[in-house]
């Protein structure tokens, strides 16, 4: 993710449409393409939506629509790190309620959030498929089992 | 030598790279690196003892468990290599209770064989199964799964053949095959573990099911909060159109198939079949109304075969043993093996590949070994955020189908999640509720303003407010998202809330 990297509203227009147009052929695109801007832009942006919508033929209105279902895209850029909590039953069984708490207190910020230094953000997430050794946790991108609030401490230590 | 180091994400969760990285480093200080052969297989399934480190003997594989990065030197010096009886010995792998009290047809190869050789599978069995297909007329293969009893793995458990029958009986000129992978339910992860432990296995058993009904396009949809799953699965597609396994001659037979992994966007609802297709074709995942149903309207309105993972990944051993090697397993009208998952609070979590029948205080006293806690059992929850929690008292239910709908319960994918006698169950069931309205798609009003409805009530009845008169209307809301919802989103919620009810009225008192 190129979030360190400033990048102008035309080559921004420019680079999502010519992703756009790459993974048009596919059979139901969209997704695919809302992934690889995500990917490489960090975020969906909003003028982003009407680019995609042109390359599509579809109306902004859909495509709008899709991107707000789904929990996965981001209208803003992430921190530059993000940790993600599962709060499913299984780790809900083994203490991810606490550790949840534990994370907004020690992070300053609440699920959904960014911190104001813009180095974390925190997520929730419902099952990672790690459901015997939880409660799990994501940091940038890698799971950790068995995370314990010191343990959590010592990983937010090194993502920061 | 050859030792094995899970690069399953649950065995990595604790340290199976770091481990895999100490042992060639330590090999290296002993002068055996040149022999040392770490091969990354999938997890064998027994969690608890992650990171397992298997060292291949000429008795068999021995097992050392859970190693930590830094005791991996000291076993090294102490002759682990050697299988030398050191640190967290386990002995042959294979002859461990909780591996031998297993069945395992659809798990065979998970944890046994490099997840992305070729040549490993085929040495394995693979492609038995597709080659049986392959020598017999497309409507025989269909007439086999039928005759095996499969019942779909995703929770519904309708029954594969009678599926793969009507997408075979439609004419059209396009057809899908589609499998589900949006393992979303909490206490599942089979699917997972099978696609990064034997990801041939599923494009073996999506090839036989578009031979079958004369499809040759297929997609997996697979969850993004399974990213090691998504690039292990896109590997072995790269892997098996090389060596003709995919592609438009499919092991020189004629036949064409090619498949494609597509990544969800951590929309829970899209694990429902038609919110799926939607998702798919581009579209908001918004659950269908059936009918139509997917085997005549499918993905873009095609006749579509849409399977879990484990109904496709089961559909080659019947190929390649015969549908009578299946149903001899099982109890009733569910026949075969169910992946079972144990997790949540458990000492032993992991997976447990046995036929139907076995009880669920078999899989969490005897396999599971009780609570991680070490504190006194008190609720499973089977079948995931939509199933029925339940007390100890219904230990001896038998894993079957019909027994758990009695018994006002489902057996849904096969996850158990198991609590300790800490848990608040009035706070489950709101978060049943929680979650509802989190992921409800939205077009049906019981669903969409239940769970809304839900949580308002609970809150209620939990702050003593008109607790009598609150607990009828939760049990009248109960019974309209059930009769009224259009999916198992909303139609299901009610399970888990009213099982909490029924079962641990006591701490709705509070």
């Amino acid at each position: 993710m190129t979030s360190e990297v400033v990048v102008t509203a035309p080559v921004r227009a420019r680079r999502v449409r010519e992703i756009a147009t790459e993974l048009a052929g596919l059979r139901g695109p969209l997704l695919p393409i809302l992934h690889a801007v995500q990917e490489e832009l960090g975020y969906v942006d909003q003028p982003d939506v009407a680019v995609i919508a042109d390359v599509l033929n579809l109306a902004v209105a859909e495509v709008h629509g899709v991107v707000t279902f789904y929990k996965d895209f981001r209208r803003l850029p992430a921190g530059r790190t993000t940790v993600s909590i599962c709060q499913a039953e299984a780790c809900r069984s083994v203490g991810a309620v606490a550790l949840a708490e534990h994370a907004r207190r020690s992070v300053g910020c609440s699920f959904g959030e960014t911190t104001a230094d813009g180095r974390l953000t925190l997520e929730e997430i419902y099952c990672f498929g790690n459901c015997a050794l939880g409660p799990a946790v994501q940091v940038a991108g890698r799971l950790y089992g068995k995370v314990t609030p010191a343990r959590l401490d010592a990983l937010l230590g090194e993502a920061r | 030598m050859k030792v094995y180091v899970p690069r399953d994400s649950a065995a990595c969760s604790v340290g199976a790279d770091e481990v895999a990285e100490r042992l060639v480093a330590a090999a290296a200080g002993t002068g055996a690196a040149r022999d040392l052969e770490v091969v990354r297989n999938g997890s064998r399934g027994m969690l608890w003892l992650e990171p397992l480190v298997e060292v291949e003997t000429a008795a068999g594989r021995v097992g050392y468990g859970p190693v930590a990065a830094e005791d991996v030197d000291g076993l090294v010096a102490g002759g682990m290599l050697a299988g030398a009886e050191v640190g967290p010995y386990l002995g042959l792998v294979e002859e461990l209770p909780w591996m031998r009290r297993q069945e395992r047809l659809t798990f065979a190869r998970v944890g046994v064989v490099d997840p992305l050789s070729t040549v490993d599978y085929e040495a394995h069995g693979g492609l038995a199964g597709l080659r049986a297909a392959l020598a017999m007329p497309p409507a025989d293969v269909v007439e086999s799964v039928v005759d095996s009893g499969l019942r779909g793995r995703g929770g519904a458990g309708f029954p594969t053949g009678i599926k793969w029958r009507t997408v075979r009986n439609a004419d059209a000129a396009l057809k899908f095959v589609c499998c589900n992978a949006d393992e979303g339910d909490s206490g599942t992860y089979a699917d997972r573990m099978l696609i990064e432990g034997d990801p041939f296995t599923l494009i073996e058993g999506m090839t036989i099911a578009a031979y079958a009904v004369g499809a040759a396009e297929g997609y997996v949809y697979l969850r993004s909060e399974y990213p090691d799953a998504v690039a292990t699965l896109r590997a072995a597609i790269e892997r098996a159109r090389e060596v003709g396994w995919l592609g438009p001659d499919v092991l020189g037979s004629g036949f064409g198939f090619d498949l494609q992994v597509r990544v969800g966007a951590g929309a829970y609802i899209c694990g429902e079949e038609t919110s799926m297709l939607e998702s798919l074709e581009g579209k908001r995942g918004m659950v269908r109304a059936k009918p139509p149903i997917p085997a005549l309207q499918g993905l873009f309105g095609r006749p579509t075969v849409v399977n879990n993972v484990l109904s496709l990944a089961t559909v080659p051993a019947i190929l390649a043993d015969g549908a009578a090697a299946y149903t001899a397993h099982g109890v009733g009208r569910s026949r075969g093996t169910s992946v079972f998952q144990l997790g949540g609070n458990v000492a032993r979590g992991g997976i447990v590949e046995t036929a139907f029948g076995i009880t669920l205080g078999e899989l969490v006293n005897d396999f599971g070994g009780g609570t991680s806690s070490g504190r006194p059992v008190r609720a499973v929850q089977v079948g995931g955020p939509l199933g029925a929690y339940l007390p100890v008292e219904q230990f001896d239910l038998p894993m079957d189908y019909e027994a758990f709908a009695a018994a006002g319960a489902m057996v849904g994918h096969g996850g158990i999640v198991v609590f300790d006698d800490t848990v608040d169950m009035a706070a489950m069931a709101r978060f049943a509720f929680e979650f509802c309205a989190a992921e409800s798609c939205g077009k049906c009003t019981p669903c969409r303003v239940g769970a809304v409805r839900g949580v308002e009530t609970i809150d209620r009845i939990v702050s003593g407010t008109d607790r009598q008169q609150n607990l009828v209307l939760l049990e009248d809301l109960c019974e309209l998202m059930t009769d009224g919802s259009l999916c198992a989103m909303g139609g299901l919620t009610p399970m888990p809330v009213r099982s909490a009810v029924r079962h641990f009225g006591e701490d709705f008192q509070a």
